[in-house]
């Protein structure tokens, strides 16, 4: 492993390959940074820079392309809450409340940190254990992914407080039903589809993420002009990026705990980024205080760094499948296969032994992608936040702009943008009578992979439900699933205040 | 030169232009501008073979322009109608599609079917196959129909598409062809074709099928093991892997991808192209752009291309009329 590792400082280090990371970062974040244009839009954007250079190289730069355009969600996610890519709808949940509460320099710096933190601590594990990864990458089945999804799920939780309880529900499943749409994959049905060609393929996440957070949101602080102040308007304060000992402190954990969830479950090639940041999210709410949990989907520092954290590990954690099977997990590294291929190496467990200079360069790279974001962003971070002081009136244009354009330059169809309009329309109504929209997200990114994996599952077990207790794996997941909404009634049932648990319920 | 003169002079001039470029239509067909419509979204398969083509088009001096166009939405069938509706402005138009063109106008998914395009020609393919794990109890395909007759239930295959669309369609045709109930398949459907292989890896499902060119690798490096592929002969790539038809199951099935024009476009100006696409497999560009994305050529120019075609949807139609997926 060593002299890999040599090998791969080597290649990595060569004057060549660092101007490589640093442009991939700066583009990546770059492109990142516009609602709608994800990791998979950058990296297939630099393919064809990519035909000109070395394999190692080559992937290097798309590492760097990779890391800076999820680097760079995270930013428009607190900024504007316009999440452009599914992993960095969790890192919207927390950062965009401290965005409005002025403290939104501070929100990109945490988030700054923690994905630099995920993305090194991540890229150690996999120095260290890839090879042996991958076994474990192979040994989850499709009922141990349903008992994680809805798992997942049950980060619900965090938006559910002060009687909110039914509410959340009600979006959870309203997600839930939008996930349904088009053509069922189990039974090659349409579904909801009305007759309508555009709907066959279902509704796209960037749209229902686009219109009911970015758009209803610019457009409600239209209306909320008259009255300011409401709270619903972003802050125009950029506020400092300074944390204290105390926050640092606080946080250490949460980065540590998300860092290693993260990275186990980007290794999964049926899970990926987003299911590890809405993970994080649960296990750090319900690992808080009480009084903590309060603080959930309103601006916590912890709600904040661990998607942040969690995502960016995950990120690193699917180069596992990646590499050492030649499996690609997620839609962006199933691009990143397409390059290798091209270029005649090809990703497996003899990658290893054919090629150890790309195996070990892309390692080492991480390392220092990960190092020269943290160098780029934290000094821009002001500069980047500027953009909340922009005059509101050419602000909600801008959004407004960027968040159409970006899901008609996905899909090239008029239909989208008229249902955007819809969704909008119906998410304003919405939020006027005081319905939060993230159970509905969460709802709608899971609910389409929840139900697959239910009904393959169903399907493997001939119709029976004992896939639930079959396999260790997800009996062990679903008995903490059920550990985590039964907790508030057992910690209730403890202090013996019966009355209390009535209202303890209703959290959940 | 006073005004009337000039008005005449510009008039004369605009009327031997006119002259000059309707002769030039009448006697030699203009093919030097593409523009490639793309059914999908940019990055997915319709879109590499419409852009990899065009470019191996550029590259090697055929054409001294490719645009593309990319319009998804109803399974493609938003492109079509768009080929259709605006046929007459479609001039120097070809739209990219591949095999589920005969499925999904079967199902009717969209009204038209490639009857009512022209065919130009279909470039590129890749067959079926059906892999197992390297530790599989499977190491021939009779063994797998043996299991099969004797307990459907027990074989599941599966692929990285929906219930119904060509990875389960093929393998059907496989069971039927060996004279089993292929009604009782039973297929657990993917999100794609990296998480059936995941899947099949993980031990829940033993058999995968799906595309040559998507198994190829693991196959190389003796992670999984290729059973029998669907061509009728073997393959360059896979020589010691018997195909289907030489076991004595008559299914040759290819997944192939191809262009079509509107119907307004002439019969010359399709054959024209069509001897485009063909030639441009000859230039070392396509070469090298065909192995980088591990394209197989499979050659079909227009009225063969009909036939084939015309065979593929009289061969679909039946299996998936008996399968329950078409109700006429």
């Amino acid at each position: 492993m060593l002299d890999g590792l040599i090998i791969g400082f080597q290649t990595a280090m060569s004057m060549q390959n660092i101007l490589f990371v640093i442009f991939g970062c700066f583009v990546g974040t770059f492109i990142g940074m516009l609602p709608g244009l994800g990791p998979i839009t950058a990296i297939a954007l630099m393919i064809p820079i990519t035909y000109g250079i070395d394999p190692s190289s080559g992937m290097i730069l798309m590492a760097g392309v990779y890391y800076g355009a999820i680097f760079g969600g995270s930013t428009s996610s607190i900024l504007i809450n316009a999440p452009g890519v599914a992993g960095t709808v969790a890192t919207s949940f927390d950062g965009y409340p401290m965005a409005c509460k002025g403290q939104a320099g501070k929100a990109l710096a945490i988030a700054a940190y923690a994905s630099f933190s995920g993305g090194t601590i991540a890229a150690v594990f996999l120095l260290v254990a890839a090879p042996a990864l991958s076994s474990i990458s192979l040994s989850f089945q499709s009922p141990d992914y349903f008992a994680l999804l809805l798992l997942g799920l049950t980060a619900v939780a965090a938006f559910s407080s002060k009687g909110n309880f039914l509410k959340s529900i009600m979006m959870t499943l309203f997600g839930l039903m939008l996930s349904t749409v088009g053509t069922d994959q189990a039974s090659g049905i349409e579904r909801f589809t009305f007759g309508q060609i555009d709907l066959l393929d279902g509704i796209s996440f960037l749209l229902i993420a686009m219109s009911m957070f970015a758009l209803s949101e610019a457009l409600l602080s239209i209306v909320n002009n008259k009255d300011d102040g409401s709270g619903v308007t972003p802050a125009t304060e950029v506020g400092s990026l300074k944390l204290t000992r105390a926050e640092i402190k606080e946080m250490a954990p949460t980065v540590g705990r998300s860092s290693i969830l993260g990275f186990f479950v980007g290794v999964l090639p049926g899970a990926g980024a987003t299911i590890a940041s809405f993970l994080a999210y649960g296990m750090e709410r319900n690992l808080s205080s009480a009084k903590e949990k309060l603080k959930f989907g309103k601006g916590s520092l912890r709600g904040l760094a661990a998607p942040e954290t969690a995502n960016n590990a995950a990120c690193s954690g699917s180069f596992v499948p990646l590499l050492t099977l030649g499996i690609p997990g997620s839609g962006t590294t199933a691009v990143m296969l397409g390059a290798l291929m091209a270029y005649g190496i090809q990703p497996g467990p003899r990658l290893f032994i054919d090629n150890p200079e790309v195996f070990w360069s892309v390692i080492v790279s991480m390392y220092i992608g990960n190092i020269v974001l943290l160098l780029i962003n934290l000094p821009l971070i002001p500069y980047i936040a500027k953009a909340l002081t922009l005059p509101k009136q050419l602000l909600t244009v801008l959004i407004l702009f960027f968040s159409l354009i970006g899901v008609y330059l996905v899909s090239f169809n008029n239909f989208d943008i008229y249902m955007m309009a819809g969704f909008a329309v119906i998410a304003i109504g919405l939020r006027l009578l005081d319905f939060s929209m993230s159970p509905l997200i969460l709802g709608f990114i899971l609910g389409g992979m929840l139900e697959q994996n239910l009904r393959r599952s169903l399907t493997l077990y001939d119709g029976s439900i004992s896939f639930l207790w079959d396999r260790p794996i997800t009996l062990g997941i679903l008995t903490v699933t059920v550990l985590v909404l039964l907790m508030p009634i057992i910690s209730s049932l403890r202090k013996g205040d019966d009355s209390d648990a009535s209202s303890k319920v209703a959290e959940i | 030169m006073n005004i009337k003169q000039f008005t005449l002079a510009s008039m004369a001039i605009g009327l031997l232009s006119l002259v000059s470029t309707s002769s030039m239509a009448s006697d030699t067909v203009d093919t030097s501008e593409i523009h490639f419509l793309i059914p999908g979204g940019p990055g997915g398969g319709w879109d590499g073979t419409a852009r990899g083509t065009g470019e191996a088009l550029m590259k090697s001096g055929k054409i001294k322009n490719a645009s593309f166009q990319n319009m998804s939405g109803g399974g493609g069938g938003k492109a079509i109608a768009y080929m259709i509706e605006t046929a007459a402005k479609q001039k120097n138009t070809l739209m990219v599609n591949s095999t589920p063109i005969v499925v999904r106008s079967l199902t009717g998914v969209f009204p038209q079917s490639f009857r009512d395009l022209k065919p130009v020609a279909g470039t590129i393919a890749d067959f079926g196959a059906f892999v197992v794990r390297k530790d599989s109890k499977y190491h021939d395909w009779r063994d797998v129909l043996a299991d099969f007759k004797l307990n459907p239930r027990k074989v599941k295959f599966s692929g990285g598409s929906s219930r119904g669309s060509l990875d389960h369609l093929v393998a059907a045709m496989a069971i039927k062809a060996g004279r089993a109930k292929f009604r009782r398949v039973v297929y657990v459907a993917y999100d794609g074709g990296g998480k059936a292989m995941a899947g099949l890896l993980s031990g829940e499902t033993a058999i995968l099928s799906t595309g040559v060119g998507e198994a190829l690798t693991m196959a190389q490096s003796g992670d999984v093991r290729i059973l029998a592929v669907t061509s009728k002969e073997r393959l360059d790539v896979l020589p010691e892997i018997p195909t289907l038809s030489e076991m004595g199951y008559g299914v040759v099935f290819a997944n192939w991808r191809g262009f079509f024009a509107s119907p307004a476009m002439s019969d010359e100006k399709v054959k024209a192209y069509a001897k485009l696409l063909g030639d441009v497999q000859e230039t070392p560009e396509w070469t090298k752009i065909k192995d980088r994305n591990g394209w197989v050529n499979l050659y079909n120019p227009d009225s063969e291309f009909y036939h084939f075609l015309e065979n593929q949807e009289k061969e679909l139609g039946v299996l998936m009329h008996e399968l329950g997926f078409l109700k006429k």
